[in-house]
């Protein structure tokens, strides 16, 4: 009976082998995508199991961690202010992930980040629980209340830059929601979702990043920064040759003006009162191929990266000479972010230098080390410090003699320049503009602040009303008198 | 003990008993579980478990007890078998304790109640079995006296829980009984009622089985007398099957006999034939038992028969549970999480017996696996040991079915929980949970013991020849 036995033995072995190998197959060659693999709930469990680092805003925390004592996900997310923070903070949430800085800084937040390796084995041996890190904001609180509470019950979008760093002060979009009511996975966090999930007006889009808007007038002052760069003015103050009405090149249709007295207007005039035949026709002269190297310094057809991604702003590279004309009033298919107008402001009150925005300051590890100091970097010039004072000088001009007087702070030794803009969009412009409001405000020490402010709603003003001026340029004076009294 | 002498040159030589190499491994035995235990509490609430050390002195009183027994009652016994048993006995109560601790799992139940101190009383009662068998078993040939009242005892057995008002149905396989508020699955004893069955009967019959047949189509057929209680078998295991949902236990046995059946008539022909009956019975099975049907769809495809299977049917619980076990695996990587720290316990209300193995996968990992297989391979290899080594025939079957029965157990639970064929729902003896599976094992490891005992005693010393003693008397 003994040569069966042994074979039996030898089937019994490879019996053996055989759970080996698949053991092998699943736990080495497949344990990467069964890990990673969407069903698996483990990473969001790893991600809930211990109190999440916070955001932090003018060192008080924006965020919290409450422990529900869920089997499942042990800490939710809590957030202080979340309509008004959401378009900084994003949101987290055990159902429905993770986005923005909530999402990008995980690691950080969970403590899971191989930076903090050394931090984690030395909690491990002194026995101390485990924390996730901090995320330090460039953001000033003040200026973001000044943004949200300005925007009110009114849709639109602020977004606010500190031009000599690069530092985004605040980032406002209206109308808002609160991540802290999905941030669980129970039923009333779905219905929550679901509910902002339908709204018509979209809560949950950062429209200061995410959407982009036809900018109208305040797109004039990059067509005036590449009329002065490429030699087109020289004198801000001297007649141009342009006439009234002003025909649009390969078109028929002339060129409507709202502001009178546009014949010949210097640029400086063209741009207090907004006339639309002087910057198309520079826009014209300029040509299409150096607008669109402008728009571009500025930072128009990218994407950038804050660090959460805003869209890219765009100015057509293949549109027609009348095409181009229309999109050097910021019409046609210009299309920008909150953010990106900020960065034009920005650019020119910093004399000529583009700063990167960003607003990271800091990444803390739990035991407060500072595991990553971001540094104001710079993106790129698009001007020359003598056409960026030009510039500021006429869009100074423009609050004290023109469109944007409503946006002057009224404080000693801060001067103040805008620009308004009244975007027509929608068929045959039929649909209700958008009031759009670029500023800063500048010491003698540099400027502080540049802001963007687009206002969306129009319900309850009369359509005749709605301008840049009337009612986006407070909501800017408001956002740098905050940053201008914080730094004081 | 003293070295056997007679009159004769070649005196019989002892074979080493191995006694203390055995109390020697039963410490890393009683060693390794109790460390786990330290540090799933570590891990979990990091201190000292406060159980620790009755745990530990309740391990090591039950291998001692054990080891005493078999230093007494079988000197000569394999000295493996025992350490490898407590060992997987140790490290399945600590994997238990470790899901007792998870809150998800108690929050699943409304009262909920450890499972660990159950099992450790299960253990104790599973040792006392092992020495019951040691105590009354003085000599595994008596067994064959008992072949055809084992063959009546392991029907009644494996029929009982279609009993009504005795079986209890749970979670769709009828394969329990109640009795005095104890649920005992009557399969995994009637595993081993029905091995001294099969050795008995094919010990008589093999003559008859490998030489009266006939040669048909290259294979040989015996006569139908012969066939009879094969049929009869293969037929009452399917009937098991079919009406108690369980497919592995009919697996199990079928296996089981066909290997005794090859290695009693050494004949091939019963391979072939045992494979196409399996066939055939599975093919039949599969095609109209929609319980098997969903657990066959869950292994060819769990993550997209997840999103095919109906909403809160059987198959979607079946889909889901392969899911969760492969995730477990998966997460598990080289090295696994380490004890205490996976999240096994997604698998649901089975983590602790059917699927304790993917609780290995993902706290101990690829290396925690393999390990245990290795232990399991063991214990296999030393029954098949066992089995070369006996010299009666029917203790070698004896050996052979009940160390061929743990392997495919092995096998059809490892190789359903890892994916590798359909889910059974068996468990993986001395690791889940449950009593019946822990008292049957010990009882298993105790008579393999009992048979290795035997098999290794020296041979007894040959009677003194009186034809030697009259050539020395040389009288002048």
């Amino acid at each position: 009976m003994n040569k069966p036995l042994r074979r039996v033995a030898i089937f019994c072995g490879l019996l053996v082998l055989a759970l080996l190998i698949r053991d092998n197959w699943l736990q080495y060659v497949r344990a990467e995508e069964l890990n990673t693999h969407p069903k698996n709930k483990r990473v969001t469990i790893e991600r809930y199991a211990h109190e999440r680092g916070n955001i932090i805003v003018d060192g008080k925390p924006i965020t919290g961690s409450v422990d529900t004592k869920d089997p499942y996900y042990a800490f939710k997310r809590t957030y202080t202010d979340g309509p008004m923070w959401a378009p900084v903070t994003g949101y987290a949430s055990q159902a429905f992930g993770a986005t923005q800085i909530e999402s990008i800084e995980d690691g950080i937040l969970t403590g899971n980040d191989d930076r903090l390796f050394f931090d984690r084995t030395l909690s491990m041996f002194t026995g101390e629980k485990k924390t996730g890190g901090d995320v330090i904001t460039t953001l000033n609180g003040a200026a973001q209340r000044a943004a949200y509470e300005g925007l009110g019950d009114k849709k639109g979008a602020v977004a606010a830059i500190d031009p000599q760093t690069g530092k985004i002060l605040a980032l406002a979009s209206t109308p808002s929601y609160d991540p802290s009511s999905f941030a669980g996975y129970h039923d009333k966090d779905s219905k929550a979702w679901n509910d902002l999930e339908e709204d018509p007006d979209k809560p949950k889009l950062n429209r200061a990043l995410r959407e982009i808007y036809p900018p109208g007038s305040v797109f004039k002052v990059v067509t005036a920064a590449a009329a002065l760069e490429n030699g087109k003015v020289t004198d801000i103050d001297a007649a141009t040759e342009t006439p009234e009405p002003y025909k649009i090149p390969l078109s028929t249709k002339n060129m409507k003006n709202h502001a009178s007295g546009c014949k010949d207007a210097s640029l400086k005039r063209a741009l207090e009162v907004s006339c639309n035949s002087v910057f198309a026709k520079l826009g014209d002269e300029v040509g299409r191929d150096k607008m669109v190297e402008m728009a571009e310094k500025f930072g128009f057809n990218k994407e950038q990266f804050i660090p959460v991604r805003a869209v890219s702003s765009v100015y057509d590279k293949n549109m027609d000479r009348g095409g181009n004309a229309l999109s050097s009033i910021g019409q046609f298919n210009t299309a920008t972010t909150p953010l990106q107008m900020a960065m034009v402001a920005a650019g020119i009150a910093n004399d000529g230098k583009l700063m990167k925005p960003y607003m990271i300051d800091q990444l803390r590890a739990p035991n407060v080390d500072i595991v990553t100091q971001n540094e104001p970097e710079e993106l790129s010039r698009p001007v020359s410090a003598e056409n960026a004072q030009l510039l500021q000088a006429m869009m100074e001009s423009v609050v004290t003699n023109g469109t944007g007087s409503k946006a002057d702070v009224n404080m000693p030794g801060v001067r103040v320049g805008g620009k308004t803009g009244t975007a027509q969009h929608g068929e045959k412009n039929k649909a209700r503009p958008y009031a759009w409001f670029i500023s800063y405000a500048k010491t003698d020490s540099g400027s502080p602040v540049a802001v963007a402010v687009i206002v969306e709603d129009d319900a309850g003003t009369d359509r005749e009303d709605i301008s840049g001026g009337g009612l986006a340029a407070p909501i800017a004076r408001d956002v740098m008198k905050a940053v201008l009294k914080s730094r004081s | 003990m003293s070295v056997v002498t007679n009159t004769t040159t070649i005196g019989a030589i002892e074979a080493p008993s191995r006694r203390n190499t055995e109390l020697w491994l039963l410490g890393f035995a009683v060693a390794i579980p109790v460390f786990a235990y330290l540090n799933v509490g570590l891990a979990i609430d990091g201190k000292m478990p406060p159980g620790m050390l009755g745990y530990g002195a309740g391990l090591a009183l039950l291998a001692g007890v054990a080891h005493l027994v078999v230093r007494k009652f079988a000197p000569y016994a394999d000295p493996l078998l025992l350490p490898l048993a407590t060992l997987l006995n140790g490290l399945g109560l600590v994997l238990i304790w470790r899901l007792d601790q998870s809150p998800r799992i108690i929050a699943r139940y409304d009262t909920f109640t450890p499972d660990a101190p159950k099992q450790m009383m299960y253990s104790a009662i599973g040792v006392a079995m092992f020495v019951g068998v040691m105590l009354l078993l003085k000599d595994h040939r008596v067994l064959q006296r008992y072949t055809y009242i084992s063959m009546a005892a392991a029907l009644v057995l494996l029929l009982l829980p279609l009993v009504p008002g005795l079986g209890a149905d749970v979670f769709g396989a009828k394969i329990w009984i109640n009795i005095g508020g104890f649920s005992i699955q009557p399969g995994e004893f009637a595993k081993l009622v029905l091995a001294v069955f099969f050795s008995g009967y094919l010990m008589v019959k093999r003559d008859a089985l490998a030489l009266a047949s006939r040669r048909f189509m290259g294979l040989y057929l015996p006569r139908g007398r012969d066939l009879g209680p094969i049929l009869t078998i293969w037929a009452v295991s399917l009937l098991i099957l079919v009406f108690e949902n369980d497919l592995g236990t009919s697996l199990l046995f079928f296996g089981m006999f066909v290997i005794m059946l090859y290695v009693a008539t050494e004949r091939t022909s019963w391979v072939v034939m045992g494979l196409l009956m399996s066939t055939a019975g599975a093919v039949v099975v599969g095609s109209t038992a929609s319980h098997v049907q969903s657990r066959v769809a869950a292994w060819l495809d769990p993550f997209g028969c997840l999103k095919t299977a109906p909403e809160g049917s059987n198959m979607a619980a079946a889909c889901d549970q392969m899911t969760q076990v492969l995730m477990s695996f998966g997460s598990g990587g080289i090295l696994g999480t380490g004890l205490g720290q996976g999240n096994s316990d997604l698998i649901g209300f089975a983590a602790n017996s059917d699927f304790i193995f993917a609780t290995v996968g993902e706290e101990l990992g690829l290396a925690g696996v393999m390990a245990f297989l290795l232990l399991y391979g063991l214990i296999i290899e030393r029954g098949v040991r066992t089995a070369l080594a006996a010299r009666d025939p029917f203790g070698k079957l004896l050996a052979m079915g009940l160390s061929g029965a743990f392997a495919l157990q092995i096998f059809v639970v490892a190789g359903g929980v890892m994916g590798l064929i359909p889910l059974t729902g068996m468990t993986m003896p001395f690791l889940a949970y449950g009593g019946s599976s822990v008292i049957a094992n010990w009882a298993l490891i105790g008579v393999l013991i009992r048979i290795s005992d035997t098999a290794r005693r020296p041979a007894p010393a040959p009677a003194p020849s009186p034809d030697a003693e009259m050539t020395q008397v040389v009288r002048p």
